[in-house]
């Protein structure tokens, strides 16, 4: 399931609002006063401390996998103990404190790497997707003129067709595997990115302070890199952030739809929940279990997302 | 001011609406009879879980189970199945001659039979069924629209060299209709019992142009008979097909046989496994099939009745011999030592499954009883690896399918995890090759050479042992890559056999070949299962699906 | 107005021209045929070749786009593969399901997600706001068809308080002709099949209502928040008008107007979704045929589907757009 969210609007209390504040003075030090304030307003806002929290213990999991994980993501350590019609459940056997799979592989140990998995899948993908996407943007703002308009156009084509179909539709090309479930998640943000850049950096070239600085006879370079770019990365690094749990959520859905690919007995939360359907009579944590690490997980990174994106407003800004 | 008159003209275009629906009310003509309600002392409704809708319900085209489920309750053929077997029963036809050179069959049709449309049953009604099978044209002779017809009698009127079927007769005496063929096919009859080949009402045929197959050459469209007016012998009437939604008949009321506890039946569309189990625990069906090994303790627990077919199904991994490792007969048989079926069958497949040694069933003419088999072991196989020259084994693709479940493979997955870890003990490592079923799998396994080992299986149409191994070693196949011409020769040889008892040791013959030959692999019998409610007391479970819902019983 | 419509249509016509290209292009290089899909284990290399030929998949391929051209351009769409019915047929018949459902998502989301919405600006920063926000979240990050299945599990299943599957109950005897089941219901006075029709909805409409939901909650709060600080309300509230009216009459009023035009646009939003619910409770609408069309190689409904879809999407947007500049003269139809 894809989402994009509309923008959150204004941050300001109610009855005291920001005005849009040109920034002023040299581009190092504009830079740092925006991400600056932004790092200052998101230790105040508990959304953003929560998100934060679960992206880091996320990351930390992610990365500390073979370390914190009894077993191998794709290890089966217990496919003796499993017969069609039972699988031992939480607790049930000491060695494997979360119970087995359907194929004997321990739970926690394939939780804990699917974290990895998820994170991997996340990271390829945005990556995957932000660069399409400035390409797209950059090609169309650079050209302008007809190659601006076909491109959008084709933005526009691409936008009118529902996301997931769109990653289904990829998906059903590229053939199964992980490496094409990341590709097809990554295109299906293509479109999204690409609209983003290249309306925020149009916003931005025409902004009040963008021409005053040009007037004052900077380079069209200096305005650019120090003024365009960095304010036009702000709403990218959000959707960024919250690609990143759409990505997480995408790939399960494209499990669910058996589009998923690679081993069955692959460590990854989406794999693991869309399996599990068969045995919910029998073992329901089996469905649980990674059901809800991927619930946090995209909660985390919308939650961080969305802080950021208030944060970043240079209307919020005091 | 502008809000004012928006709010204006919001609050007229919901009073239009309002007003519009109420003076609506009840102007639309109801279709309901008001007689429904019934009058037994059971609920004689019966809800069914189809996985999908059907694909025509004129059964000469089709060839899919859920279309085949449909039409075993409206139709009958000549030939019916004995109850509980795959074996050939009469049915329309009360009993049949065979001529002395085996081409011609005599049937001797029930009297008192008419069709649901008020037409009788007769041998002109059977000889225009044969006749209309023949003269297929166009599009109809596609294997996607007449399949069984197409891959059985081979030809159709239009190009008639090789065509198996000649002619139709109607006999002297009342009742009486002779069937020519033009080559000798010894399962005739056993096929005669499929669907595909029911008998149908003539006038509602020609009615409702079952032959015009719409929409344009490269696009047919379903008939209108086989969308919506299906005319049979059998013991239920088509009503109505909502389509997506739910297909319901109702009883035969002038019906031949007898009239059962069900007087309706709804064949509710559930295409999602987990979505059919979870209905039939909340009661909104009656019962469903293809029940997942891992739910029937959990139904059985709850009081749900769990009711297996005999296995008529088989599983095997299949080899690719286009891959030059597997061209050695010693690294087959390593293959074939180095999988302990019975572990396989406990693990992943459901009760009362049965351990394959050949690729029929025990209960299928030929089946050779002492058929070489390689028993479990993994150092002997170790052994025969090295000796073929990869004493540290080799690399091997192992093909799967994934989202699908098969009559004869709940849970393709699960079998391959257990299969690649068993192969690795003798040193072989797997690479995982797993595609969705549809289309990827079936295009890459089947009319591809880009594969290794593979899981494939079959669920046997009708009791017929070319049905089986035909099917699978007749030719030359990319599946399993191999030419062996006297394979070939000897399945041709046995199929064109007329009578059942000489062709007997010759398929045990090629059980025998087959089993030393190695092309695949035979792992089980899987039994597949159905799942029902409390109040079904009997369901009449066949290993070949024929299964009439006028035999359910019901306790309320 | 009227030169302003013709325009935008205008503009929507190469869009979907391009579209179609698009579409032709995507589903001639998808791997496979529907040959496989159709015979199963029974598709021999003959009977796939046999069967391409008989679709004209062996045709060159600018030949086979000619052809579709022409015929998507006398209106004919082709024929689903798969069911044997033509494709403007099958969309009809399944469409009006998919409707009715996005209906219920969308009140239940609208019901629930613009009072949240509002509790969260007016406490803005508060325990309030967090909790709304954080709870809309939720929603939207738990995976569709997972929190399908948990409404599913416990309220059909465990509890027995709606039905799980289907659009009504088998056993009722209704009558249908327009395809929405609960206007039938209404219009033939048959008021327990409508009745019964609409607890169907009531599950699967949760279930893709909670993304609509979280996304009018933000609206709704960034929207308010935003009115309730423009200057005209602070003048209202110099000028000492009262507080409620100010939030009925000035605040709420004007918050709408963006919280209107995201429903709007959330139709592709609600037709993903729509794949996964309608898998989950077996109802039979768009979603879950388009789904399994992919699947089984069913270009003819691939192309039309996914067409149709567009267009409806683009008259949506259309409809968004004329509105938004009818009812707020500052806006300019471009």
């Amino acid at each position: 399931m894809s989402v994009s969210l509309p923008p959150a609007g204004p941050t300001g209390l109610p009855g005291a609002p920001g005005t849009p504040t040109p920034p002023s003075g040299s581009a190092a030090d504009h830079g740092s006063s925006l991400w600056g304030d932004a790092f200052a307003r998101l230790r105040r806002n508990p959304q953003a401390i929560a998100g934060t929290i679960i992206v880091f213990l996320f990351v930390l999991v992610a990365l500390l996998a073979p370390w914190l994980a009894p077993y191998g993501g794709e290890a089966l350590p217990g496919q003796r103990e499993i017969r069609p019609t039972v699988i031992p459940g939480i607790g049930e056997i000491a060695a494997y404190p979360l119970g087995l799979d359907r194929f004997g592989g321990d739970v926690l140990s394939k939780l804990i790497w699917g974290a990895r998995a998820s994170l991997v899948i996340g990271l390829v993908s945005t990556a995957l997707g932000l660069a399409g996407g400035m390409l797209i943007g950059i090609i169309a703002g650079a050209f302008g003129g007809w190659v601006d308009n076909v491109l959008m156009r084709l933005v526009d084509i691409l936008l009118s067709v529902p996301n997931l179909l769109l990653a289904v539709s990829i998906a059903a090309i590229l053939g199964q595997g992980p490496l094409a479930i990341m590709i097809a998640i990554g295109a299906s943000q293509v479109p999204i990115f690409a609209r983003l850049l290249r309306s925020s950096m149009l916003q931005q070239r025409t902004a009040d302070y963008v021409l005053a600085a040009q007037t004052l006879g900077l380079s069209r370079r200096t305005v650019t890199m120090s003024h365009v770019l960095p304010n036009s990365l702000g709403p990218v690094v959000v959707q960024g952030t919250l690609s990143l749990a759409t990505a997480v959520i995408d790939a399960a859905a494209l499990s669910f739809l058996g589009l998923g690919g690679g081993r069955p007995e692959t460590a990854e939360w989406g794999r693991m929940l869309t399996y599990a359907q068969n045995e919910l009579a029998i073992a329901p944590q089996l469905a649980f279990l990674p059901g809800i690490c991927i619930a946090i997980t995209a909660l985390g990174f919308t939650l961080f997302g969305e802080a950021l994106r208030e944060a970043l407003d240079p209307r919020g800004r005091r | 001011m502008f809000r004012v008159k928006s709010r204006g003209r919001g609050m007229t275009a919901a009073a239009i609406v309002v007003a519009g629906v109420v003076l609506l009310t009840g102007c639309v003509q109801s279709d309901r009879d008001g007689a429904a309600t019934d009058t037994g002392d059971v609920d004689s409704t019966f809800v069914f879980a189809a996985s999908s809708d059907p694909k025509s319900l004129d059964p000469a085209f089709a060839s899919d189970g859920e279309s085949f489920r449909v039409s075993r309750q409206i139709f009958e053929g000549l030939v019916g199945v004995e109850a509980g077997t795959a074996d050939p029963a009469p049915l329309l036809a009360e009993s049949w001659e065979q001529s002395d050179d085996g081409l011609s069959y005599t049937f001797t049709l029930k009297e008192d039979v008419t069709f649901h449309d008020g037409t009788d049953f007769n041998a002109d009604a059977v000889c225009f069924n044969f006749d209309r099978w023949f003269n297929f044209t166009g599009v109809a002779q596609s294997p996607a629209v007449a399949y069984y017809y197409g891959s059985l009698f081979r030809a159709y009127a239009d190009a008639p060299e090789g065509a198996v079927y000649d002619s139709c007769a109607v006999g002297d005496t009342e009742g009486e209709v002779t069937v020519n063929l033009a080559l000798p096919f010894a399962g005739f009859i056993a096929a005669l019992s499929l669907p595909a080949f029911a008998m149908q009402s003539p006038a509602a045929l020609e009615e409702f142009a079952a032959d015009e197959i719409g929409g344009s050459e490269e696009a047919p469209s379903l008939s209108e008979y086989a969308q919506g007016h299906p005319v049979g012998t059998g013991p239920f009437v088509f009503d109505s097909w909502e389509v997506g939604s739910q297909i319901e008949l109702s009883a035969y009321a002038d019906y031949w046989g007898e009239q059962g506890d069900v007087q309706s039946i709804i064949f509710r569309i559930i295409d999602d496994p987990q979505a059919r189990r979870q209905s039939l625990e909340a009661g909104s069906i009656d019962g469903y099939d293809l029940v997942a090994p891992a739910d029937t303790v959990a139904l059985a627990a709850d009081g749900f009745q769990i009711m297996p077919r005999d296995p008529f199904t088989i599983l095997y991994l299949g080899i690719n011999q286009a891959v030059p490792e597997l061209q050695d007969v010693r690294v087959r048989q390593a293959l074939s030592m180095a999988i302990d079926k019975q572990q396989l069958i406990d693990q992943t497949l459901p009760e009362g499954t049965q351990l394959a040694t050949q690729f029929i069933p025990p209960v299928v003419a030929g089946y050779n009883e002492d058929v070489t088999t390689f028993e479990y072991d993994p150092e002997a196989a170790k052994a025969l690896l090295a000796e073929a020259g990869y004493p540290e084994g080799f690399t091997l693709d192992f093909n799967y399918p994934t989202g699908v479940s098969r009559p004869y493979m709940p849970t393709p997955e699960e079998v391959f995890t257990n299969l690649s870890a068993q192969l690795s003990e003798i040193g072989i490592t797997i690479n995982p090759q797993p595609n969705a079923w549809s289309p990827d799998y079936l295009d890459r396994v089947q009319a591809s050479t880009d594969h290794g080992i593979h899981l494939l299986g079959w669920t046997g149409d009708y009791n017929d042992t070319d049905n089986f191994v035909g099917v699978f070693f007749g030719d030359e196949k990319p599946e399993y890559g191999f030419n062996n011409p006297e394979l070939f020769a000897a399945l041709d040889e046995a199929r064109g056999i007329s009578n059942l008892e000489e062709q007997i040791p010759l398929y045990e013959d090629i059980n025998q070949t087959i089993a030393e030959f190695i092309p695949a692999i035979p792992l089980a019998h899987p039994a597949p299962s159905l799942a029902f409610s409390k109040r079904v007391t009997s369901y009449p479970v066949s290993p070949v699906n024929d299964e009439t819902f006028n035999r359910i019983e019901l306790s309320e | 107005m009227l030169r302003v419509i013709a325009k935008r249509i205008a503009l929507v016509i190469p869009t979907l021209l391009g579209l179609s290209l698009l579409l032709f292009l995507w589903v001639r290089s998808l791997p496979g045929g529907p040959a496989t899909a159709l015979l199963g284990e029974r598709a021999t290399p003959d009977a796939i070749a046999e069967i391409n030929e008989t679709y004209g998949f062996n045709k060159p391929i600018v030949e086979q786009y000619f052809t579709y051209m022409q015929r998507l351009l006398t209106g004919d769409f082709g024929v689903s593969i798969e069911t044997g019915r033509p494709v403007l047929q099958e969309f009809a018949l399944r469409f009006p399901a998919t409707i009715e459902l996005t209906i219920v998502a969308l009140i239940f989301a609208i019901g629930i997600g613009l009072p949240l919405g509002y509790v969260a600006a007016k406490y803005y920063g508060k325990a309030a706001d967090h909790v709304s926000v954080v709870v809309s979240l939720i929603g939207i990050t738990i995976p569709v068809f997972f929190l399908a299945f948990i409404l599913k599990w416990v309220f059909a299943v465990q509890l027995g308080w709606f039905p799980p599957d289907g659009r009504q109950d088998s056993r009722i005897d209704a009558t249908h002709f327009t395809g929405f089941w609960v206007l039938d219901g209404l219009l033939t006075g048959e008021y327990d099949a409508a009745w019964d029709a609409f607890t169907h909805l009531i599950l699967p409409g949760i279930a893709l209502g909670t993304i609509p939901l979280a996304i009018i909650v933000r609206i709704t709060r960034a929207s308010v928040l935003e009115v309730a600080s423009a200057d005209y309300v602070r003048t209202a509230r110099a000028k000492g008008i009262l507080e409620r009216t100010i939030r009925d009459r000035f605040v709420l009023r004007n918050a709408m107007l963006p919280v209107v035009t995201t429903i709007g646009l959330q139709l592709g939003l609600l037709i993903s979704g729509a794949v996964l619910t309608e898998t989950v409770f077996a109802f039979s609408g768009i979603g879950r045929f388009l789904a399994d069309a992919i699947f089984a190689r069913d270009f003819p409904v691939l192309q039309g589907f996914i067409l149709f879809i567009a267009v409806l999407y683009a008259i949506i947007n259309l409809i968004v757009d004329l509105s938004y500049s009818l009812i707020d003269p500052r806006v300019r139809v471009q």
